[in-house]
């Protein structure tokens, strides 16, 4: 079967052609559905299908047949939203994949429209950095990431498409193998990808950086490099800082891109979550120098940097899994009441347990202004006096010890009528891997209105610790 | 069909067993031995006679170094294995050994070949630990998979079709897709003496149909094979060794 001979009608395995797709450099796409009764369909999911063929020339061409290969294989082991549901894929004389057709917008088409506003580019950034972190749990380096491989879905979230490159942590790699160096598109490669390493999540937000970039300021970091040696020139090359094209870039967002495009990964976010949250909370931002940079290194740093980088090697084999452990977004439920003063001191000293052993880790402290109805107490302002202020402050006094061992620690006060969906909520929001709650213990308050940190046990996505006050 | 892959026994029958019980709960068709059923270990006959009944029922069993050295002595032994082997002889009765001189070197089924170290020379016992080797193995035949043991450490080796050659680590239990378009060299951890500091005994599963191998390791009770080493009075590092996993 031949790409180039199929035509509009024909079936194939049980999937008829209904109209071409414009085809990529690698395959042809194709509309296609089922032909059998619909009967039969019933029980399976209904959604648009599409086929992907490689274009296969001269006989077998390794490089799309590895590429088509790994795409099949990673493809078929990921689920979620953020990836095309895979349903089928072809023999070896017949090689085709049949997934879900995405209905939404790709990204490329976006690029046009540079500059974007900070607010557009940030909320595009975190759904693809939330896109990221999903395929990154399930094992997976997209290690392609460019804007030609999202597509905004439209009901709103990114979907990461084309796997063909990328990288699977707990299988063997077929890409590494075949093509001897770096692999991936000049303009989006990580320094270290560059190098031939091929084990970093934190390639995929270097690329979402170079996104961000071009998003931001209508210009691509690292201009349009063909030649595999001058992808190394990023290794000690940095970019101009994005308000050098465009003022209007606020200091936070160079900041978050600045960092994406860090050299070393260890310098960069550590997940993809903690970048979706900064993108989420532009007032939390730590701005360092970064922020404040006004145009690249001068000759000597860049001079030093090649003196240093010009022979790096690859680094060894990490698990894509085990950079995500090793970074977790922690919440801290933290309740400020007097009464609960020994119990907020027993959940400091358990938070700060859990960022001993989690160096990467950053903790989101949450406090909970329980409102009686949806607005703020009147007699308060009437004093002058601003609740949330005032419940920031006392919750930045509680993590004051977390913040001085030099974590990453941001303060969120919200109002509500009902704490643990707050808490719940803001988790879910955020991809928090792991919420701290303080229990009460028993008490007659407590029998009528029912226990917040039963509440988020029972309904938090992620793991909880419940921290009882000590006797 | 789903078959079950099992090598480097060593006359350990707390880790024989419980890898067996695994398969038989993981709807196994077929099962293949890799050799090595003796040596090291304190229950050669159990392990032999155990091996002897799957092959009665069809399964296929091809001769490892040690259980050609019960029949004659291999001077390239180290003397912890020269002097368990030796001891093994001495409890092995005629049918054991009438099996043993039975077995062949390799076995090839539906493009799959089953050899104990190596393709090229099989009865030389030359270990597969680096690609060279592997592709030397690979070269020497035309089966598109090489399933073999004898280096007791866990290994897949996959070749394109241009020759390129690469190593992987295999992890317990991850379903890997053995893609038509390559070609396969798994090296199957031992069942009764892992060498990567992993001392659970380590089978894997092949499904040929759907091409996916799944390597597996089953913890069992080590303290008791370590401790039966120890009662026989075979070389005190053997048992140490299990329970270290090296």
């Amino acid at each position: 079967m031949a790409a180039h001979d199929l035509t509009v009608g024909q079936v194939i395995d049980g999937f008829r052609l209904d109209a071409a797709l414009d085809p990529g450099g690698m395959a042809n796409f194709w509309r296609v559905s089922r032909v059998a009764p619909a009967a039969a369909d019933a029980d399976r999911a209904q959604f648009p299908l599409m086929m992907k063929v490689p274009l296969l020339r001269r006989g077998e061409d390794p490089i799309t047949i590895v590429g088509f290969e790994v795409e099949e294989t990673i493809l078929a082991r990921l689920t979620g939203s953020h990836v095309p549901r895979f349903v089928t894929a072809g023999d070896f004389e017949k090689p085709y994949i049949v997934m879900e057709f995405v209905a939404g917008r790709s990204l490329k088409g976006l690029l046009e429209e540079t500059p974007l506003p900070p607010e557009e580019v940030a909320a595009i950034g975190a759904k693809i950095a939330f896109a990221l972190h999903d395929v990154h749990r399930q094992h997976v380096i997209h290690l392609d990431l460019k804007p030609s491989n999202v597509i905004v879905r439209d009901d709103g979230g990114a979907v990461l498409i084309d796997f063909g490159l990328s990288r699977h942590d707990q299988l063997p790699d077929l890409v590494a193998e075949e093509f001897e160096g770096a692999v991936g598109t000049g303009p989006y490669i990580a320094p270290e990808q560059a190098l031939g390493d091929r084990s970093d999540p934190r390639s995929d937000i270097f690329s979402l950086g170079v996104i961000l970039y071009f998003l931001a300021t209508g210009e691509r970091p690292f201009g349009e490099p063909q030649r595999e040696a001058e992808w190394r020139r990023r290794l000690w090359r940095d970019p101009q800082p994005p308000r050098w094209w465009n003022k209007k870039v606020p200091p936070w967002l160079q900041e978050i891109i600045l960092r994406c495009l860090e050299i070393r990964p260890a310098d960069r976010y550590a997940s993809a979550a903690q970048l979706a949250f900064d993108l989420q909370h532009p007032a939390e931002v730590a701005l360092t120098r970064r922020a404040e940079r006004r145009k690249r290194d001068g000759i000597a740093t860049v001079a030093m940097r090649w003196f240093r980088t010009r022979n790096a090697q690859p680094r060894r084999r990490k698990s894509v899994a085990g950079q995500l452990w090793r970074a977790p977004i922690i919440t801290a439920a933290v309740d400020l009441s007097p009464e609960a003063e020994p119990l907020a001191e027993a959940l400091a000293l358990a938070v700060g347990r859990l960022l001993a052993t989690e160096p990467d880790a950053r903790v989101t402290c949450v406090n909970v202004l329980k409102a009686a109805r949806l607005t703020l107490d009147p007699l308060e302002d009437a004093e002058g006096r601003n609740p949330h202020l005032q419940r920031l402050i006392e919750l930045k006094h509680w993590a004051r010890r977390l913040a001085a061992a030099g974590n990453r620690v941001t303060y969120h006060v919200f109002e509500s009528t009902d704490p643990a969906s707050a808490i719940i909520e803001f988790a879910r929001n955020i991809q928090a891997d792991h919420i701290v709650v303080g229990a009460r213990g028993s008490s007659t308050l407590r029998r009528y209105l029912g226990s917040v940190s039963a509440r988020v046990v029972a309904e938090a996505p992620c793991t909880v610790t419940v921290v009882r006050k000590p006797h | 069909m789903r078959i079950a892959l099992f090598t480097d026994i060593h006359s350990n029958r707390e880790a024989l067993t419980a890898c067996l019980n695994h398969a038989g709960r993981s709807r196994i068709d077929h099962h293949v031995f890799l050799g090595d059923y003796v040596g090291y270990g304190a229950d050669p006959v159990f392990v032999v006679e155990t091996v002897m009944a799957y092959v009665e029922r069809g399964a296929i069993a091809v001769l490892g170094n040690h259980d050609a050295a019960t029949l004659a002595p291999d001077p390239g032994m180290s003397d912890a294995a020269f002097t368990a082997i030796a001891w093994t002889r001495d409890q092995l009765g005629p049918t054991h050994i009438a099996f043993i001189k039975r077995l062949r070197l390799s076995s090839e089924e539906d493009g799959r070949l089953y050899v104990h170290a190596n393709a090229y020379a099989p009865g030389a016992w030359e270990y597969v630990t680096g690609r060279y080797v592997a592709s030397k193995s690979l070269m020497a035949t035309r089966a598109q998979a090489i399933f073999c043991g004898h280096t007791h450490v866990p290994m897949l080796f996959h070749m394109s079709m241009t020759g390129k050659i690469a190593s992987f680590e295999p992890l317990d239990r991850v379903d890997i897709p053995l893609t038509a378009r390559y070609r396969w060299l798994a090296v199957i951890g031992s069942v009764g003496q892992p060498r990567d500091y992993n001392p659970a005994a380590c089978y894997a599963i092949l499904d040929a149909k759907r091409e996916i191998l799944t390597y597996i390791r089953v913890p069992y009770d080590v303290d008791t094979a370590a401790r039966k080493i120890r009662d026989a009075r075979l070389p005190i590092g053997l048992s140490r060794r299990l329970i270290e996993g090296y």
